[in-house]
């Protein structure tokens, strides 16, 4: 078997973070090479490499396809030799048909009209190959996502495709289209298409791979030869997540006192499909002093969890019963949940946490403006002062409280929105991913300022996608996973292979229960 | 990236004030320097105290409207029906006061009122439906275009009672022994107001060195206390020599001050600056950006409406097309004044300036005896030369 694709010591930093390091990777013509491991391990950055998202000189190594080393100036320069990527979220035009979609960027035409004859044969022919029976008029918005899909798959056909890479291409999609999909990809493995298959869904990949490869921290930690060795789905968990502690941890004394949050029946439906339950009648508790993690994969439901419940600034139809202290409190509006005493630092700080424009005094006091002004009037050097206090105390590192916030490092402007909420003197804090993108030895800071903020007696509630983080700083760990708590470890007791045998045992489950589901939903349709 | 945390050497750290003060101060040098161009190539007419006196009752509606303008803009928003809210409101006020003999005062109140629930009309459905403000304000500027016709029933309606005039044409009144040509109350108003100017400079400066923070030079200080003052008493005396304040002077000055404590000093304005720089974060912080949204449109309507009464005042009747392409004048005002089309970033001293750049400018090339055809080309010029002057700025 000749390799088609080879990565030798691919190397790729984001500033100061080494997102992969010494990786090595090969694909031979004709094979399904799946590539698994944990959330930030590296798998998408590699697949960007690939595709030419980063070009040659923004990462160190060699790409050699076809017996030829190629540097990638961008993505043009690897579709041409038929390298096609489908990205996680789907790059198709809503409001446009099936066929002006797989057609976009180079239509058959004549003088620059579009041949449109010639465009309709065309797509019904990738159609039928992916076995999609719509016509190319369709819209793509009227399609579901296992449809759009495989319009997806059938663009890259267009392309003359040699190597597909597909990340989590069954993450949204249930099991009879999930089913259908990975039928294509053994088919086209038969038509000598080698794909690479990014996923978490350990069955589907035993199903049709050929090879698996682990990545974990930016590093290949093992390949797996499917047809000489039987599949181990422990040796696989394994590999993902075992490591030496890459950061240590801040000790802290344990001072657990009474619940201070109490969610009883908790359920939130999608705002813009009303009829998906994504949180399903979920019961939380956190202790005075008590560090809570919430552990599970991307889109388990753990962040719309914590939007819903402060301020109900995300979903609809909430339900559920919530106690602060012992006593029932409206989190009807973000501003009563403030009032009542939850602080809400989002995963996404730029977007969500910060206004960027503005300087370090500005987003800090941005939450609590009424405790530095008297009749609605802001006292600047009350402001001032306070602002530099939580500068101080938060070791920010920054010129002075004028800077923009913009120019801050991630692991500052992190410390500057945990800041903004402990001005407002809550009694639990929900931290939302609180590592992600900074470097270790801000990571280390953060974890200090989390201990902190329990011994202070407070309520802390930790999200993260790393498990070692959450193992490190917790004292308790949920489990969740497609909206419900499906575990619920202690910190001393929880270990990565518990953890991730909870999400994929219910996973497993979970498909076969979707699986009756969908079909009952198609007959309707 | 590398890490910017650490602490600059000092001449960076100077060449960062004078950059920040250039942003600051940039527009204000310009109009300085337009009106220095002006003053010399219409031999100086353009500070003749008469002229001088024209151009404050000249742009006067449009700096009024530039104020709302600016909080519409800075929440990241636009108001295109200003304008026509402006005419529609001179067309109620004549109706009022010339058919039906209402009094000015009731009749006063009144357009304020009306201009409120037009403003709450159109912010209605900005704020809680997320329908686009272009659209929501393009169709506005078309019903109050329409219903100001209707009004009017296509006519002009005129004159407005002697008391109501006052409001535009009128001069505060002189209540000290005269002296010679000059107007000794506006005299004194000009002295005092300079001095409480230094006066509160001063001590704010005192207390902000009493809390060890640090501020500029003593020197720098010094000399913009004296050029501010000197600045505003050489306006006095201009404006004193003729006829004394205009009313609508006053009028604007109490408001300039006014929406300035607001946007700098107050909760409320720190708010509206924090919708515009990131709604969504800010709605996390506990901001009730609706609300926000809904009132800086209800606010645009009623200085729209007062703007309306003033032209109507000025003109003494109110006509089918007052107030057309007002609203381009009032946004190009904000725009040249720095504020960003993107929210969040914008000062009201700056969008007044904005607006005396371009009413010196109307003032100064209708003196010189530029043509109304290429006027429009360049002031058409000189807001893209602004805009772009700013962006540039900003990528340095």
């Amino acid at each position: 078997m000749t390799a088609m694709l080879e990565m030798r010591g691919v190397s790729k930093s984001f500033a100061g973070v080494r997102a992969l390091r010494d990786v090595n990777f090969t694909v031979n013509a004709g094979e399904i090479h799946a590539l698994v491991g944990e959330n930030g391990a590296g798998k998408s950055t590699l697949m960007k490499v690939l595709s030419g998202v980063y070009p040659a000189g923004q990462y160190e190594g060699i790409i050699v396809f076809d017996g030829e080393e190629r540097r990638f100036r961008d993505i043009n320069d690897t579709e041409r030799l038929g390298i096609i990527i489908i990205h996680q979220e789907l790059a198709l035009i809503p409001l446009m048909s099936i066929a002006e979609n797989i057609f976009l960027s180079h239509p058959p035409s004549w003088l620059g009209v579009i041949d449109r004859d010639e465009v309709y044969r065309r797509t019904r022919e990738l159609l039928a190959q992916v076995g999609l029976r719509e016509s190319p008029d369709t819209l793509i918005t009227d399609l579901g996502v296992g449809k759009q899909q495989l319009v997806e798959i059938a663009k890259a056909l267009s392309k003359k495709v040699r190597l597909l890479i597909l990340d989590e291409p069954t993450a949204s999609l249930n099991e009879a289209d999930s089913a259908a999909l990975l039928d294509r990809l053994l088919a086209f493995r038969a038509q000598g298409i080698a794909s690479i298959l990014i996923s978490h869904k350990l069955n589907e990949v035993a199903r049709v791979a050929d090879r698996i490869t682990v990545l974990r921290d930016g590093r290949t930690v093992d390949t797996i030869d499917c047809r000489s060795e039987p599949i181990e789905e422990d040796r696989i968990i394994r590999s993902m997540v075992d490591r030496d502690l890459a950061h240590r941890f801040p000790e802290r004394q344990a001072g657990i006192g009474e619940p201070v949050l109490t969610v009883e029946g908790w359920s939130v439906q999608h705002p813009l499909h009303p009829e998906r339950q994504v949180i399903k009648n979920v019961d939380f508790e956190v202790r005075r002093g008590e560090v809570v993690g919430i552990a599970g994969l991307m889109g388990a439901g753990r962040t719309e969890f914590a939007m819903s419940l402060f301020g109900r600034a995300w979903g609809k139809s909430i339900r559920g019963r919530v106690r602060l202290d012992g006593r029932d409190v409206d989190l009807s509006n973000v501003p009563a949940a403030i009032d009542a005493g939850l602080a809400y630092v989002t995963e996404d700080r730029k977007q969500l946490g910060l206004i960027l424009a503005d300087d370090v005094r500005k987003n800090i006091t941005l939450a609590s403006l009424y405790q530095v002004a008297s009749h609605g009037v802001i006292d600047d050097i009350k402001e001032l002062k306070a602002a530099s206090d939580y500068r101080n105390r938060m070791r920010i590192r920054s010129q002075d409280v004028y800077q923009e916030a913009g120019t801050l490092s991630g692991g500052n402007q992190q410390k500057i929105v945990l800041s903004k909420w402990l001005m407002t003197d809550p009694k639990v804090l929900i931290l939302d991913e609180p590592t992600r993108g900074i470097d270790v030895g801000a990571k280390y800071e953060i974890y200090t300022i989390i201990n902190e903020l329990a011994e202070a007696g407070r309520g802390v509630v930790v999200i993260s996608s790393e498990m070692a983080e959450l193992i490190g700083v917790c004292d308790r760990i949920y489990v969740m996973n497609d909206g419900a708590f499906v575990g619920e470890f202690a910190g001393s007791d929880a270990s990565q292979e518990k953890i991730m045998r909870a999400i994929m045992r219910n996973d497993r489950l979970r498909s076969k229960v979707r699986g009756s589901d969908s079909r009952v939903g198609e007959i309707q349709a | 990236m590398t890490d910017k945390t650490v602490s600059l050497p000092e001449e960076k750290r100077h060449a960062g004030f004078i950059r920040n003060n250039l942003r600051n101060y940039g527009m204000l040098l310009s109009l300085f320097a337009i009106m220095l161009f002006f003053q010399v190539m219409t031999d100086g007419t353009l500070m003749q105290p008469l002229n001088l006196t024209n151009l404050v009752l000249q742009n006067s509606y449009i700096v009024i409207m530039a104020l709302g303008m600016l909080l519409v803009i800075v929440t990241g928003h636009i108001d295109l029906s200003v304008g026509s809210v402006a005419g529609f409101i001179g067309a109620v006020a004549a109706v009022l006061m010339v058919h039906y003999h209402l009094d000015f005062p009731l009749a006063v109140v009144a357009c304020l009122i009306v201009g409120a629930v037009i403003g709450a009309a159109q912010g209605y459905w900005v704020a809680y439906f997320g329908i686009p403000s272009f659209i929501v304000t393009l169709a506005g500027m078309l019903v109050f275009k329409g219903l100001a016709l209707a009004v009017l029933q296509g006519q002009s309606v005129g004159p407005f009672p002697p008391t109501f005039q006052k409001l535009s044409s009128g001069f505060i009144t002189e209540m000290l022994p005269d002296i010679g040509t000059l107007h000794p109350t506006s005299l004194l108003i000009g002295i005092v107001l300079a001095l409480a100017l230094v006066y509160a400079g001063a001590k704010s400066r005192a207390r902000e060195v009493s809390h060890g923070i640090e501020v500029e030079p003593y020197a720098l200080f010094f000399a913009k206390s004296v050029a501010l003052a000197c600045v505003v008493l050489y306006f006095t005396y201009l404006i004193a020599s003729y006829r004394g304040f205009p009313n609508v002077l006053v009028i604007m000055a109490a408001l300039i001050a006014l929406y300035g404590f607001v946007t700098r000093r107050t909760v409320i304005g720190r708010h509206i600056y924090a919708v515009g720089g990131n709604a969504k974060a800010a709605k996390l912080s506990g901001i009730k950006t609706e609300r926000l949204t809904f009132f800086t449109f209800v606010n645009m309507g009623v200085l729209a409406a007062l703007a309306g009464l003033v032209f109507a005042a000025r003109l003494n009747t109110a006509t089918p097309k007052a107030g057309t392409g007002f609203e381009l004048d009032v946004i190009a005002a904000c725009f040249i004044g720095g504020a960003s089309a993107y929210g969040g970033v914008g000062r009201v001293g700056g969008a007044v300036v904005g607006a005396m750049i371009m009413g010196v400018m109307n003032n100064g090339m209708s003196i010189l005896g530029v043509g109304i055809d290429y006027q429009q080309v360049i002031k058409g010029l000189v807001l893209l030369g602004a805009v772009c002057f700013d962006v540039y700025n900003q990528r340095r």
